[in-house]
C-alpha cells in the first residue's frame, strides 16, 4: 500500500528542521562566518594579478636609456627596484635566495650598442617557478621597453626606433576594462560559499539522525521518505539566501562590482542551484552510514568543485576530460550565470543553456537520494 | 492466515508465524510464533542480545522479516507497514526523541507526523496529564531518565494507538515512576489496548497477562505466570543454617543440580529432576541440617531456562 505525501507531515519536517537550525548556534555562526571569511580572502587577500614585485637591477651601462627605462618600469607599479648588484654572480645570488623575483640586467656598452644599431641585448631574469607570479609583470615589460625606446630615441636617432606594425590590433577587455580580480572572483564567491556551505549542512542532516537514534522513531511512523528529505531541504534554501544576500550586499557595498543585469532574475536561478547542491548533500546523507563518512563525502565533491568549475583557474585552460567532468557540476553553471547577469547583463535567453544542466544534476540528485533512502533499519 | 472474522473482539492483534531474522550469518529471531490477544499485557523476556528488539522491529515495519508471515492488527508485516504504524505507538529502548527540542515542540512534531485531529488540545492534555506544564519549554535533553521515559511514552500515546510496542520502557528508572507507568499500562490494557513489553524486571514480568521467555533468538516457553513455572518442571528447595556457604560450592559441580541461589543466609537449590536432587542433598546434608521444599519462582525458572537455551543453542 503506498501512501500518499501529506502536506501537514511535511511541514511538520520543515517546522521541526527550522527549530534545530535556531537552537544550532554553530551551525548558524559557519553560516553566516563562511561568507565573510571567505569575502576577506578572496575579496582582499588574493590577487591574480601582483604588483611590486622586488627587482634587482646590475647596471654596467649608467647611460641615460638605462636610467629612463628602470624609471618607467618604477612607474609600471608592477617592479619595485629595492636593490642594486655590482655582479652577475650577486644576481644569481639573490633569485636563488628568492629575495628577489626579477634581476634586470643592462650590459656594458648598451647605449652605444643601441646608438649604433647593433641590436643590443637586455637580460630580464625572472624567479619563473611560480608562473602565475611572474606573466603579468613580464608582458609589461616588452611594451614598456618599447614605450622607452620611442621616447627616448628622438632627433637624430629616431631611425632607431622599432618599426611600427602594418596592422594596429586594438584590444579591449569588455565587462572588465580594468581587469579587476575582485569581479571576476566576488560573484563567484557566492556560488562557492553556497556550494561548501550547504552541501556540508545537508550532508550530515540524514546521518545525524541515524547517528542520534532519532531515525528509528521517525521510521516507525507513518512519514514518508520524500516528506522527510524535501522537509529538511526547505529550511536551508532560505539559509542559502541569507548567505547570497550577505556577499550581494559586499559586493556592491565594499567591491563595487557592477549589476548590469536584472537581480531578480539571478535570485530566481539561484533557487535552482541552491537546490541542487541540498540534494547532492542529502544524497550523501543517505549514502554516508555516519556523519564523518557524509562529511568527507562533502568535501570529497567540494574540491572538483573548487578547482574544476572555473572558478580558481580559467575553464577553457582545462583539458578536455577536466571540462566534461566541470560541465556536470553546478557550479560550473552557476558561475557562468551569476557573472553573466551580473557583469555582461546577461538576460534569460543567454543563461538558458547554463539553466538546464543544474536542473537535471538537481532532479538525478533528489532521485538517487530517494531511492537510496532507507525506509527500515535493515 | 487464519484470522476469526465472527468474533473480531477477539481476533489476535498479533498474530505472527515463523517469523525469522538473521543478520549475517547470525540467526537473531529464530521462527517466533506467538499471538497477542486485545487488552492483553504480554511480557517479553530473555537475556540482552536474545532477539526481543528485533522481533519488536519487525512488528512495526522497521524490519523486514528474512522469511515467516503474520499479521499485526489484522494487516500484513511485508505488505502493509505503513498501516500498521499508524496504530502502533513504538517505544525505543533508547530514547529517541530530538534532545534539542523542547517538550512541547517534540509532543507538536509527533502529534503533527500523525495527524492527528485537534492536535493543540491533545497535546495540551498529553502535557497536563505528564504533570509537565511548568516544564513544557525545557528541553529534552536536559530532563532526566524517568522524565524523558514518561515523556517518550506520552508520545507515542498521542495518535491513539491500538497496540503499544515497548523496548524496555523502565530501565533505569526509580521504583515509584515504576509503579505509575504499569498502574498507567494496566489502565490502558482494561480500555483495549494490547502492550507487548520488553522487561528484565521479574516484578513486572508477574504484572503481565502473558509472557514469553526468548533465548538465543528462539521462544523457550509461553504462557501465564503459572503455566511457565509449571511447564518448567522445577523442584526447588531452601536449606537454611550456618553451612550454606561451603556447601554452594560443592553442591554447584554436582550434577542433577539445576542452580544454587543465595538468598540472605540461605540458598535456594533447582533442578529437574526431584528424585535425584533429593539424593544429592541427602548424601551431601546428613541429618542435622534441614531442607524443605519451596515453590519455584519465575527467577528460578528463567535462569534455568537460560542455562537449558547455553546448552542446546551455543
Amino acid at each position: 500500500m503506498r501512501e500518499r505525501f501529506s502536506m501537514g507531515r511535511f511541514f511538520a519536517v520543515v517546522l521541526k528542521e527550522f527549530i534545530q537550525m535556531r537552537r544550532d548556534r554553530l551551525t548558524f555562526a559557519m553560516v553566516v562566518g563562511i561568507p565573510i571569511m571567505q569575502l576577506v580572502l578572496f575579496g582582499f587577500a588574493i590577487n591574480s594579478d601582483p604588483r611590486h614585485l622586488p627587482t634587482a637591477v646590475l647596471v654596467q651601462d649608467p647611460g641615460l636609456i638605462a636610467r629612463s627605462l628602470v624609471q618607467a618600469m618604477r612607474t609600471s607599479d608592477y617592479f619595485a627596484f629595492d636593490q642594486e648588484v655590482a655582479t652577475e654572480e650577486e644576481a644569481q645570488a639573490l633569485i636563488e635566495r628568492g629575495d628577489v623575483q626579477f634581476v634586470l640586467h643592462i650590459p656594458v656598452d648598451f647605449t652605444r650598442e643601441l646608438l649604433r644599431g647593433e641590436r643590443p641585448q637586455l637580460l630580464l631574469l625572472a624567479d619563473g617557478s611560480d608562473p602565475s607570479a611572474t606573466s603579468n609583470a613580464l608582458g609589461a615589460a616588452r611594451q614598456i621597453l618599447e614605450n622607452v625606446l620611442a621616447r627616448e630615441l628622438v632627433g637624430s636617432n629616431q631611425w632607431l626606433r622599432p618599426e611600427a606594425s602594418s596592422v594596429e590590433l586594438i584590444v579591449h577587455a569588455a565587462y572588465n576594462p580594468e581587469r579587476i580580480s575582485q569581479y571576476n572572483i566576488v560573484p563567484g564567491l557566492m556560488g562557492v560559499v553556497l556550494t561548501m556551505t550547504l552541501v556540508l549542512i545537508t550532508a550530515l542532516a540524514i546521518s545525524r539522525e541515524n547517528e542520534r537514534g532519532t531515525m528509528e522513531n521517525l521510521l516507525a511512523t507513518p512519514v514518508r521518505p520524500a516528506e522527510i528529505t524535501l522537509g529538511k531541504i526547505v529550511p536551508y534554501i532560505l539559509m542559502g539566501y541569507l548567505q547570497a544576500g550577505l556577499i550581494l550586499v559586499a559586493a556592491r557595498v565594499i567591491f563595487d562590482v557592477p549589476m548590469s543585469g536584472s537581480l531578480p532574475l539571478l535570485l530566481a536561478v539561484m533557487l535552482i542551484f541552491i537546490s541542487a547542491n541540498l540534494a547532492i548533500g542529502i544524497t550523501f546523507s543517505t549514502i554516508a552510514r555516519n556523519q564523518l563518512q557524509a562529511m568527507q563525502m562533502g568535501f570529497f565533491f567540494f574540491l572538483p568543485s573548487i578547482l574544476l568549475s572555473g572558478f580558481m583557474f580559467p575553464f577553457r585552460g582545462m583539458p578536455v576530460w577536466a571540462q566534461h567532468i566541470g560541465e556536470i557540476l553546478p557550479l560550473t553553471h552557476f558561475l557562468r550565470i551569476a557573472r553573466g547577469i551580473l557583469l555582461k547583463g546577461n538576460g534569460p535567453a543567454e543563461i538558458a543553456p547554463e539553466v538546464w544542466p543544474m536542473t537535471l544534476f538537481a532532479v538525478v540528485a533528489v532521485a538517487v537520494g530517494l531511492t537510496r533512502f532507507r525506509q527500515t533499519l535493515d | 492466515m487464519e484470522r476469526d472474522v465472527d468474533r473480531a473482539d477477539t481476533a489476535p492483534i498479533i498474530d505472527v508465524h515463523e517469523l525469522t531474522k538473521s543478520f549475517g550469518d547470525k540467526v537473531v529471531v529464530d521462527r517466533i510464533s506467538m499471538k497477542v490477544l486485545p487488552g492483553e499485557i504480554y511480557g517479553f523476556l530473555g537475556p540482552n542480545g536474545s532477539g526481543k528488539t528485533t522481533f519488536m522491529r519487525m512488528l512495526c515495519g522497521l524490519l523486514t522479516p528474512d522469511s515467516g508471515s503474520g499479521t499485526c492488527l489484522g494487516h500484513d508485516l511485508v505488505q502493509e507497514p505503513t498501516a500498521i504504524k499508524r496504530s502502533v505507538g513504538y517505544m525505543t529502548q533508547k530514547f529517541s526523541h530530538y534532545t534539542d527540542l523542547t517538550i512541547r515542540e517534540n509532543l507538536d512534531f509527533v502529534a503533527r507526523i500523525f495527524e492527528v485531529p485537534d492536535r493543540r488540545k491533545t497535546v495540551d492534555e498529553a502535557i497536563a496529564r505528564l504533570g509537565l506544564g511548568a516544564r513544557q519549554k525545557q528541553l529534552a535533553g536536559e530532563l532526566s531518565g524517568g522524565w524523558k521515559q514518561r515523556l517518550a511514552l506520552a508520545a507515542c500515546m498521542l495518535h491513539r494507538p491500538r497496540l503499544l510496542l515497548l523496548d524496555e520502557p523502565t530501565a533505569g528508572v526509580d521504583p515509584k515512576a515504576r509503579r505509575d507507568f504499569w498502574e498507567q499500562i494496566h489502565k490502558l490494557a482494561a480500555e483495549g489496548l494490547s502492550v507487548l513489553i520488553t522487561t528484565h524486571y521479574m516484578d513486572e514480568a508477574e504484572r503481565c497477562h502473558r509472557l514469553a521467555y526468548i533465548a538465543y533468538g528462539r521462544l523457550m516457553t509461553e504462557g501465564t505466570v503459572r503455566d511457565v513455572i509449571d511447564q518448567a518442571n522445577l523442584v526447588t528447595y531452601r536449606i537454611e543454617g550456618p553451612a550454606v556457604r561451603e556447601l554452594t560450592e560443592r553442591l554447584r559441580s554436582s550434577d542433577g543440580v539445576g542452580q544454587v541461589v543465595a538468598f540472605g543466609n540461605a540458598i535456594h537449590v533447582s533442578g529437574e529432576d526431584p528424585d535425584r536432587l533429593t539424593g544429592i542433598l541427602g548424601s551431601l546434608l546428613g541429618t542435622e541440617q534441614a531442607y524443605r521444599p519451596v515453590p519455584a519462582t519465575l527467577e528460578d525458572v528463567f535462569i534455568s531456562l537460560m542455562k537449558r537455551a547455553e546448552d542446546n543453542y551455543r
